[in-house]
């Protein structure tokens, strides 16, 4: 069995709101020195969980891990490797850039293909909810359409159960039980759990795994489906929402004091 | 003359969701005097689609069968892009919820387009329509346009406003005659575990007091429990607090946790990162409890207390069981 992780290299989602600044002209967030991008957090769980997979059956299963990236993207490829991938493929390549969730979709579904083509079809391609950048949540269900697979999003738990796929997939209130067959598509959700660390080790060892870096030339895909060219999506604007809400504190002596006149001026807008 | 809207409707408890509610009030802005169209798919579903019709559905296709309940892409898909294409609409809305979002990227590849999630605003300028949503955990907006057509949205919950119910409001409500056929599931729900809610809803709730990782462990949640119960409101919970298990996940408002707007939010401990405000910043007003007075959270707040919780929510809790006694 082959189970593909795709995953992305993003802004670290944890910087905080006082450091983070966008270019309203050029429509990006500035860049900020010494800040080192990081793996999307819900494409660590996708690796964990195609990891999870893999543990119950680590000799009939292989796990590969994927991005579209530049070459700083290979560091990303490195810790899903010495997480416990098998092999890793960087998809880097100019005319990538400018992508949106459908023209990323084609290009990953056409090389997911390509390993297929290579005469190691993928069972089950995994992904993260959403990247915790863009927040978008469109590309690992494009893969599924575009591969004609049945897919399962906000994925938090998941077992092999024969040839089929048992996971459990969140609700607003709750959780379903679902079966696929495979082929399939899942996206995860953060409630699957904290990715594992990383060894010393492992990550020795990562570093001999097979990485290979493919081209648009490498994939078999028309220029103008990929990249900027493909591209549905048109940024109108970028920007950081403000409040004109001037925030009014209450301070007094006591604990009684401030409670006293937080409550008169709930009451008094009849909010209590 | 602007185009058709559809609108993909969601049932919640027999009724029509309070987000469908608010994307047929969307629809109604959008519209521009072309048709407004719901398609509503469940198992026994008579009265919905009159419901719609109600709250600004000028047609209505509606699909009754067991396949259709509960909610699975495969089963809905093919009846959806059928009609998407039988109606012709330029939008197409669908709810920002575990069906919508879950539903609408597939139905957007189906039809060749593309879809914005999340959005807080759509919009026409020209013949371009205009999408705002949340991105980079919250921190920022952007506004988006589709090179193809129909521009697919899903609308995030409290950001539209309904019609009020209008019974005398006409509109046509028609049973679909379905395209789908068993062959076309293949992931299948076998079982659905919900939650009972206890207590007041947190998404309808007119009060909401939350907790964050101020609170300093599972016990501070005691106290902000006894507050929401005092006003008859909910208790919410930042992704911080969740995550170190202090409460359950259900509690958790934000970008990956409930949309709340209730009159009043009651934020203690919680520092208003962006992921979380995504969830609450619509709130009328925001009281927050944060020792941090540098913290984000007082960006959004009416009123503001730098006092620690543990002294003042037990005095506050006095207050206002005083100001109700009198």
């Amino acid at each position: 069995m082959h189970i593909l992780a795709c995953i992305k290299q993003i802004l670290d989602p944890e910087i905080a709101t006082t450091v983070f600044r966008v270019s309203e002209e050029k429509k990006q967030v500035v860049e900020i020195p010494g800040m080192s991008p990081v793996i999307s957090p819900f494409d660590a769980q996708a690796v964990e969980a195609g990891m999870r997979l893999k543990e119950a059956d680590p000799e009939n299963i292989k796990l590969t891990v994927v991005t579209m990236g530049g070459e700083g993207a290979r560091a990303i490829l490195k810790q899903g490797l010495a997480m416990g991938a098998d092999e890793a493929v960087l998809l880097a390549d100019p005319v990538f850039e400018g992508a949106d969730a459908v023209a990323t979709a084609r290009t990953l579904a056409e090389a997911a293909k390509k390993l297929g083509a290579e005469g190691d079809d993928v069972d089950l391609i995994i992904t993260g909810r959403q990247a915790a950048d863009g927040d978008v949540g469109v590309v690992g269900l494009g893969i599924a359409e575009l591969l004609n697979m049945p897919a399962v999003t906000f994925v938090r738990d998941l077992k092999l159960d024969g040839g089929k796929l048992v996971v459990e997939r969140m609700l607003e209130d709750g959780y379903e039980t679902i079966e696929t067959p495979l082929p399939a598509v899942i996206t995860i959700a953060h409630e699957l759990g904290k990715p594992r660390y990383t060894s010393l080790r492992e990550t020795m060892k990562a570093a001999r795994k097979p990485t290979q870096a493919w081209k648009a030339g490498d994939l078999d895909i028309d220029e103008g489906q990929i990249g900027a060219n493909g591209a549905h999506r048109v940024l109108e604007r970028l920007f950081v929402p403000v409040t004109d809400i001037e925030c009014e504190f209450i301070e007094a002596e006591s604990a009684q004091a401030v409670a006293a006149q937080l409550a008169q001026k709930l009451k008094d807008a009849e909010l209590i | 003359m602007a185009k058709n809207i559809l609108v993909i409707a969601e049932i919640e408890n027999g009724a029509p969701s309070a987000l469908t509610l608010e994307m047929l009030g969307l629809a109604n802005e959008l519209n521009d005097g072309a048709a407004v169209h719901a398609v509503v798919l469940g198992h026994g579903i008579d009265g919905i689609g009159e419901t719609l019709v109600y709250h600004g559905a000028d047609h209505v296709h509606a699909g009754d069968h067991e396949n259709f309940a509960p909610y699975m892409a495969d089963a809905w898909l093919p009846d959806v892009v059928k009609l998407a294409q039988d109606t012709d609409p330029d939008v197409i809305l669908c709810a920002h919820s575990n069906i919508g979002w879950d539903l609408a990227p597939r139905l957007a590849f189906r039809l060749n387009t593309s879809v914005a999630t999340g959005c807080e605003a759509v919009e026409r300028e020209g013949d371009k329509v205009l999408m705002t949503r949340a991105c980079y955990g919250g921190k920022a907006r952007e506004q988006v346009s589709f090179t193809s057509s129909p521009a697919i949205a899903t609308v995030k919950s409290k950001t539209q406003e309904a019609l009020k119910e209008d019974s005398s409001r006409s509109g046509e409500v028609a049973a679909i005659s379905s395209v789908l056929e068993d062959s076309d599931i293949r992931a299948r729900v076998v079982a659905q575990h919900r939650e009972q809610e206890e207590g007041v809803r947190l998404e309808t709730a007119k009060t909401v007091v939350a907790g964050g990782g101020g609170l300093g462990g599972p016990e501070g949640f005691t106290v902000a429990k006894e507050l929401a119960d005092l006003l008859g409101g909910a208790i919410g919970a930042s992704r911080v607090a969740v995550e170190l298990d202090w409460c359950p996940h259900s509690w958790q408002v934000g970008l990956s946790g409930k949309t709340v707007a209730p009159d009043l939010y009651i934020a203690i401990g919680i520092s208003g990162a962006g992921q979380h405000m995504a969830g609450c910043a619509n709130s009328g007003n925001i009281v927050a409890v944060n020792p941090d007075k540098d913290a984000a959270i007082y960006q959004f707040a009416t009123y503001g207390i730098t006092m620690s919780y543990e002294e003042v929510i037990p005095a506050l809790i006095e207050e206002i069981k005083m100001h109700k006694g009198s």
